[in-house]
C-alpha cells in the first residue's frame, strides 16, 4: 500500500494526496462485544473516504475512535505521520478533525448561525482575559470569524435560516446545519456519520451534491459512513467495508462491488 | 397619602434590597446548574467560606492557625499586618477559583455521568466539608466585616421623600450599594455569557456536551469556569451579607431561600434568578407587613416556601420556563 505514488488523480480528475490519517490494528471492546477487531486503513489527503457495512458492523464505533470519543483497547491511530497518543475528544477537534454524529448532536437552544460559530471555537485564539482587556482585538476575531461562518452558511444554501433557533427545523436542515458547523473549523479531515439517514431522495441528493462541492472547492479530506450503496459509490474515491467488526474489503467503489465477501455480507450470507 | 401606603413603599424598597441578595445566591445556583445539570447544595457554604476568607486575608490571620499550633506547638495567630480591602478581594477571587479547581479535580471529575441525585449528595457532602474547612482555616467565631462599604440610612432618600410625602424613606447605604454591585454582577455576566468566546462554549457545553466536545470545548475548563463564576458570585453575595449581619454560619442559610427563588424563576433561567429573588424578597417584606400582624408575624420564616409551593402546583416551569407538556 506504501509504494502507492504520493499522489493521484482521480478518474474525474480530483488529486489525492498523501496519507494524511492511518488506523493500524484497531481493536475495540465494550465488555464481550467486539465492536472492532484489528482492523487496519488509510486515509488519504483529499480523497472521500468511505466506510460501509450493515448495521452493527461498527462503522460509528471505527469514526468515534478517530474522533477520540471511544478510545481503542488495542492498535495506534497515526495521524500526520506521527503517532497520536490517547486524547480527548475536544484535542482531536482542536488538531483539526471535525465531525457529525448520525443522531445528529446541535446545540438546539442556539440559533443556526450561533451553531455554526460555535464551529469557530477551535480557530479563536484570543484568551479570556485578552478579550476583557483589549476590546477592539477580540472584536474584530469575532468579525473575521463570523465572515467565514457566513461563508460557510451561503455555501450551504441555509441563509434563509440563519437565525432560526434549530429546536424548530426539520430533520433534514438540521443535518445540513450540523455539517455547517464541521465544516466552519476549516477541519484537515472531516468526518460524517450516515449525513443521508433518513432523508428524502430529494435531500439526499442536495446533501450529496455538498459533500462533492465541499470536497473539490476547499479540497477536504472526508471519510463518511453511509448506508446506501449507491450513494457511497457515486461518491467516494476508496471505500472500506465493515461486517461485524471486521474489515472485509478495502478499495475504489468498483473493486468494492465485486468483491464476492461483500456480496455476501450486503446479501445475508450466513457467516462461519 | 395615607401613611399606610408610605409604609408599603417604604417596605417594598427593603423588600427589593434584600431580595438582590436572594438573586445573587440564586443566581450561583443557576450557573452551575445550566452548564453541568449539578444541583450545587453548597453554594450557600461558599458564600460563608468566602467571606471568611475575605475577613481573614484582611486582617492579616494565619489560615489554619489552631491547626499549625496544635502540632508544631507554636502560638502563631496572626501576620501582623493588615490587607487593603481591594487587595484582599483579588485574593479571594485567587482562592475561589483554585477552590473551583479543586473540586472538579477531586470530586465532580470523577462524577461524570452519575445520576443526578448522586451529583447533588456529593455537593452536600462537600458543603459539609467547606464549613469544616471554613473554621478550620479562620475559625468559627463571628467576625464583622468592614471592606468600606457606605452604611447606614440615605440621607438624600430619607429628604427627597420626606419633602415629597412628609414622611422619610428609610433605606440602608449598604442596600444600595449592594442592589448597584449585583447589577453590574449580573450585566457583566450576561456579556460574558453572550459576546465572549468562553461565554459562548458555556452556552454550548449547558445545551449538549457530545456537540460541545466535537467543537473543540474542554468540558473540563468549562466546569472549572462555572464553579469559578458561581464562587465569585458567592464572594459577592458573601461580601453584602456579611457586611449586613456579620460573617458567621447561619450566612450558610440563605442558600435555603435560594431555593424558593429558584422554583420561581426556574433552575435554568439568568433573568430568572433575578426576577423570582426580587419577588420573594419583595413578597415576603410585604406580607409581613400587610398581613403579619394578623396572625402574629414572623410570617418571613416561611412565606417564600409558601409562594414557592404555589408555583409548584399552579405553574411548574417557573416564571420564565417554556410551558412543560408531557409526551405521551
Ligand atoms: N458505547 C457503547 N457501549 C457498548 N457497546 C457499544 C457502544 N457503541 C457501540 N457498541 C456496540 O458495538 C457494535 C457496533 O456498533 P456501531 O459502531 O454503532 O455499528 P454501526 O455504526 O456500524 O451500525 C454494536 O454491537 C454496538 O452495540
Ligand atoms: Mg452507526
Amino acid at each position: 500500500m506504501s509504494e502507492m505514488a504520493a499522489e493521484q488523480i482521480t478518474a474525474d480528475g480530483r488529486r489525492i494526496g498523501p496519507v494524511v490519517m492511518e488506523m493500524k490494528n484497531i481493536t475495540l471492546r465494550f465488555g464481550g462485544v467486539v465492536a472492532i477487531q484489528d482492523i487496519s486503513f488509510d486515509i488519504r489527503e483529499g480523497e472521500i473516504r468511505a466506510i460501509i457495512g450493515p448495521n452493527g458492523a461498527g462503522k460509528s464505533s471505527m469514526l468515534n475512535v478517530i474522533s477520540g470519543f471511544y478510545v481503542p483497547s488495542e492498535g495506534e491511530v497515526w495521524y500526520k505521520g506521527a503517532r497520536r497518543p490517547a486524547m480527548k475528544p475536544y484535542m482531536v477537534a482542536r488538531q483539526g478533525i471535525a465531525r457529525t454524529f448520525q443522531n445528529i448532536a446541535l446545540f438546539e437552544g442556539m440559533s443556526v448561525l450561533d451553531n455554526v460559530m460555535t464551529g469557530r471555537l477551535t480557530r479563536m485564539n484570543s484568551s479570556m482575559w485578552s478579550q476583557a482587556l483589549w476590546k477592539g482585538r477580540a472584536e474584530a476575531e469575532e468579525v473575521a470569524n463570523r465572515e467565514i461562518a457566513e461563508k460557510v452558511i451561503d455555501f450551504l444554501e441555509i441563509q434563509h435560516i440563519r437565525k432560526t433557533p434549530v429546536a424548530r427545523l426539520p430533520y433534514g436542515l438540521k443535518k445540513r446545519v450540523e455539517l455547517a458547523r464541521a465544516l466552519a473549523a476549516e477541519p484537515t479531515i472531516l468526518l460524517l456519520d450516515e449525513p443521508m439517514a433518513g432523508m428524502n431522495v430529494e435531500e439526499k441528493e442536495d446533501m450529496s451534491r455538498f459533500i462533492l462541492d465541499v470536497n473539490d472547492e476547499f479540497g477536504t479530506t472526508i471519510a463518511l459512513i453511509e448506508h446506501d450503496m449507491g450513494v457511497v459509490m457515486d461518491l467516494s474515491d476508496r471505500v472500506v467495508v465493515m461486517d461485524y467488526g471486521k474489515k472485509i474489503g478495502d478499495g475504489t467503489p468498483d473493486e468494492v462491488r465485486n468483491n464476492q465477501a461483500v456480496i455476501d455480507a450486503y446479501l445475508g450470507v450466513a457467516h462461519d | 397619602m395615607p401613611d399606610q401606603v408610605l409604609f408599603a413603599m417604604e417596605v417594598t424598597l427593603n423588600g427589593l434590597m434584600a431580595g438582590v441578595l436572594y438573586s445573587l445566591v440564586a443566581l450561583g445556583f443557576v450557573l452551575i446548574f445550566k452548564a453541568s445539570g449539578i444541583f450545587n447544595y453548597a453554594q450557600g457554604v461558599m458564600a460563608l467560606f468566602a467571606a471568611a476568607t475575605l475577613v481573614g486575608i484582611m486582617d492579616g490571620q494565619v489560615p489554619f492557625s489552631h491547626l499549625i499550633n496544635a502540632i508544631f506547638g507554636t502560638d502563631l495567630h496572626h501576620f501582623g499586618w493588615h490587607v487593603p480591602a481591594l487587595l484582599a478581594i483579588v485574593l479571594t477571587v485567587g482562592v475561589m477559583i483554585v477552590l473551583a479547581w479543586l473540586v472538579q479535580k477531586l470530586v465532580m471529575r470523577h462524577l461524570v455521568n452519575q445520576e443526578p441525585i448522586i451529583l447533588f449528595m456529593a455537593t452536600i457532602g462537600l458543603a459539609y466539608f467547606l464549613e469544616g474547612l471554613s473554621d478550620l482555616m479562620w475559625g468559627s467565631s463571628i467576625k464583622t466585616l468592614d471592606v468600606g462599604l457606605p452604611q447606614g440610612i440615605n440621607d438624600t432618600i430619607d429628604r427627597v421623600t420626606f419633602d415629597a410625602f412628609g414622611y422619610g424613606f428609610f433605606i440602608d447605604n449598604l442596600d444600595i450599594v449592594a442592589a448597584i454591585i449585583a447589577a453590574l454582577l449580573v450585566i457583566a455576566l450576561m456579556a460574558f455569557n453572550q459576546y465572549t468566546k468562553e461565554g459562548r462554549a458555556l452556552r454550548a457545553v449547558a445545551d449538549d456536551h457530545q456537540a460541545a466536545l466535537s467543537v473543540g470545548i474542554s468540558l473540563n475548563f468549562i466546569w472549572v469556569l462555572v464553579w469559578s463564576l458561581a464562587g465569585f458570585v458567592a464572594l459577592v453575595a458573601g461580601m453584602m451579607w456579611g457586611a449586613k449581619s456579620g460573617v458567621q454560619f447561619s450566612l450558610s442559610l440563605i442558600a435555603l431561600k435560594a431555593l424558593p427563588v429558584l422554583m420561581l424563576g426556574g433552575f435554568t433561567s439568568i433573568p430568572g434568578a433575578i426576577v423570582g429573588g426580587l419577588i420573594i424578597g419583595v413578597g415576603e417584606k410585604l406580607f409581613e407587613f400587610l398581613i403579619g400582624p394578623m396572625v402574629g408575624g414572623a410570617t418571613e420564616n416561611w412565606f417564600a416556601y409558601v409562594l414557592a409551593l404555589l408555583f409548584l402546583v399552579f405553574r411548574p416551569q417557573g416564571l420564565f420556563g417554556e410551558k412543560i407538556i408531557e409526551r405521551v
